[in-house]
C-alpha cells in the first residue's frame, strides 16, 4: 500500500482553503497575497547596502526607500518568511523534506538547473514589469475582479500554453 | 466592518505578525496541494496534472464570491481594498515574460519559495535567479520607464470594462471554472500518466 503521508490534498479542497485565506487576508489587511514583492525588497535592500548613492538616485529603487523605515520592513517580506515556514511544516508532516533536483528522467539535473535559472530570470524581470506575479497580480487581482488581474492571468497562462510545445522535452 | 487594519480596528503594529501568520497558512496550503513540485505544476501545460488549474481557479472564485458577499452585507468597505491598477501594455508584456519563465522554470515566485522550504535544489536556483532578474529590470528601468507607465487606466474592474454587472460576471466565471474542471477531468484520463 502506498504511504498515505505523502499524499497531497484534494485540489478543490486546497483551492477552497486558499480562497478562504485570501478572503481573510482582504478582510484583515485590505490587501491580498503576494510573493515577488519580497524578492524586490531584498534586491532594493542589497543594492542600497552596496551602493546607497546609486539606489537613491535610481527612479526605481528610490520609490521603495524611506528614511524612517528599513526597506525589509515590508508586509510581503514577513508574509514570505511565513511561506517558507508554512511550506516546511507541511513538508515535514508529510515526509517530503529532501534535498533534490526534481526533473524529468529524459533530462539531466544539469539541464534542469539551467532551465530553472533561465525561468527564474524571466519570472523576476516579468514580475517587475507587470507589477506583480502569479500571486500578487493574477490570483489577488482576480479575487477583486480587477481588470489588471485578469489580463495578468491570461498573459501568463496563455503564453505558457503557447510555448509549452517548444519546451516539452524538458517536462515529458 | 472591515478591512480591519486600514480602519484601525487592529493596530498597525500587528501588521507584520499577521503577515507572518498569513504567509504560514499560504505556504502550508500551497505545499499540501502539491505546489512544491515543478513537475506537478508543469502538468497543467501538458495535460497530465491539472492541479494548478483546479486550485487556482477554485481559490480565485471562492475569494471573489466571498468579497462580493462581504461587500453586499456591509462587512467590508471595498473602497479601502487594494485593487490592482491597470497598465495594460506592461501587464501583457510582463505576463508574457512570466509565462516563458513558468514553462522554462516550472515555478512561479510563491511556489518556488514553497519548494525551497522542502529542499528542492531546482527551486533554490530559480529563486536566486529571480533576484537577478529583478536586479536586471531595476537597472534597466530608465530605459523602460515610459513603457512601464504607459496606458494607465486607473483601477477598473473587469466587469465594468466588459459592461456587465458584478453578479452576472461572477456567475459566468463560475460556469467557466466548472466547464474547465470537467474538461480537465477528461483530458487527465486521456493523457498518459507521468510519474514524479
Amino acid at each position: 500500500m502506498e504511504d498515505k503521508s505523502k499524499k497531497y490534498w484534494n485540489p478543490y479542497f486546497g483551492g477552497v482553503m486558499l480562497g478562504l485565506l485570501l478572503l481573510v487576508t482582504f478582510y484583515i489587511t485590505g490587501r491580498g497575497l503576494g510573493a515577488s514583492g519580497a524578492a524586490k525588497s531584498t534586491v532594493v535592500t542589497a543594492v542600497n547596502a552596496v551602493a546607497p548613492d546609486h539606489a537613491h538616485k535610481s527612479d526605481y529603487y528610490s520609490q521603495f526607500l524611506s528614511d524612517d523605515k528599513h526597506p525589509m520592513n515590508q508586509w510581503l517580506v514577513f508574509e514570505v518568511l511565513g511561506i517558507l515556514a508554512g511550506g516546511l511544516i507541511s513538508g515535514a508532516l508529510s515526509n517530503r523534506l529532501k534535498f533534490k533536483v526534481e526533473h524529468s528522467p529524459k533530462i539531466t539535473s544539469r539541464t534542469r538547473l539551467i532551465m530553472a535559472a533561465l525561468g527564474g530570470l524571466a519570472f523576476g524581470a516579468g514580475s517587475q514589469i507587470a507589477r506583480g506575479c502569479t500571486s500578487g497580480a493574477a490570483l489577488t487581482g482576480m479575487a477583486t475582479l480587477s481588470l489588471a488581474g485578469f489580463v495578468a492571468m491570461m498573459s501568463i497562462f496563455g503564453t505558457a500554453y503557447m510555448a509549452a510545445y517548444f519546451f516539452r522535452k524538458f517536462w515529458i | 466592518m472591515g478591512p480591519l487594519i486600514p480602519l484601525g480596528i487592529i493596530g498597525e503594529n500587528w501588521n507584520n505578525l499577521i503577515a507572518l501568520l498569513i504567509g504560514m497558512a499560504f505556504g502550508f496550503i500551497l505545499e499540501s496541494s502539491g505546489f512544491s513540485s515543478s513537475r506537478k505544476l508543469a502538468g497543467v501545460f501538458y495535460g497530465y496534472d491539472f492541479v494548478v488549474l483546479k486550485v487556482f481557479f477554485t481559490a480565485a472564485t471562492t475569494a471573489a464570491v466571498g468579497l462580493l458577499y462581504f461587500s453586499y452585507l456591509g462587512w467590508i468597505d471595498m473602497s479601502l481594498v487594494y485593487i490592482n491598477p491597470a497598465y495594460i501594455p506592461s501587464t501583457v508584456v510582463g505576463g508574457v515574460i512570466m509565462g516563458l519563465g513558468f514553462i522554462m522554470g516550472g515555478y512561479c515566485p510563491g511556489t518556488s519559495y514553497c519548494a525551497v522550504s522542502i529542499g528542492k535544489i531546482d527551486a533554490m536556483v530559480f529563486s536566486v535567479s529571480m533576484f537577478v532578474g529583478i536586479f536586471v529590470f531595476s537597472e534597466a528601468y530608465p530605459l523602460l520607464e515610459n513603457f512601464y507607465n504607459a496606458g494607465f487606466l486607473g483601477s477598473p474592474t473587469v466587469y465594468e470594462s466588459l459592461g456587465l454587472s458584478a453578479g452576472i460576471f461572477i456567475l459566468a466565471l463560475i460556469l467557466i471554472a466548472l466547464g474547465a474542471f470537467v474538461m480537465a477531468h477528461f483530458v487527465e484520463r486521456k493523457v498518459k500518466k507521468v510519474d514524479y
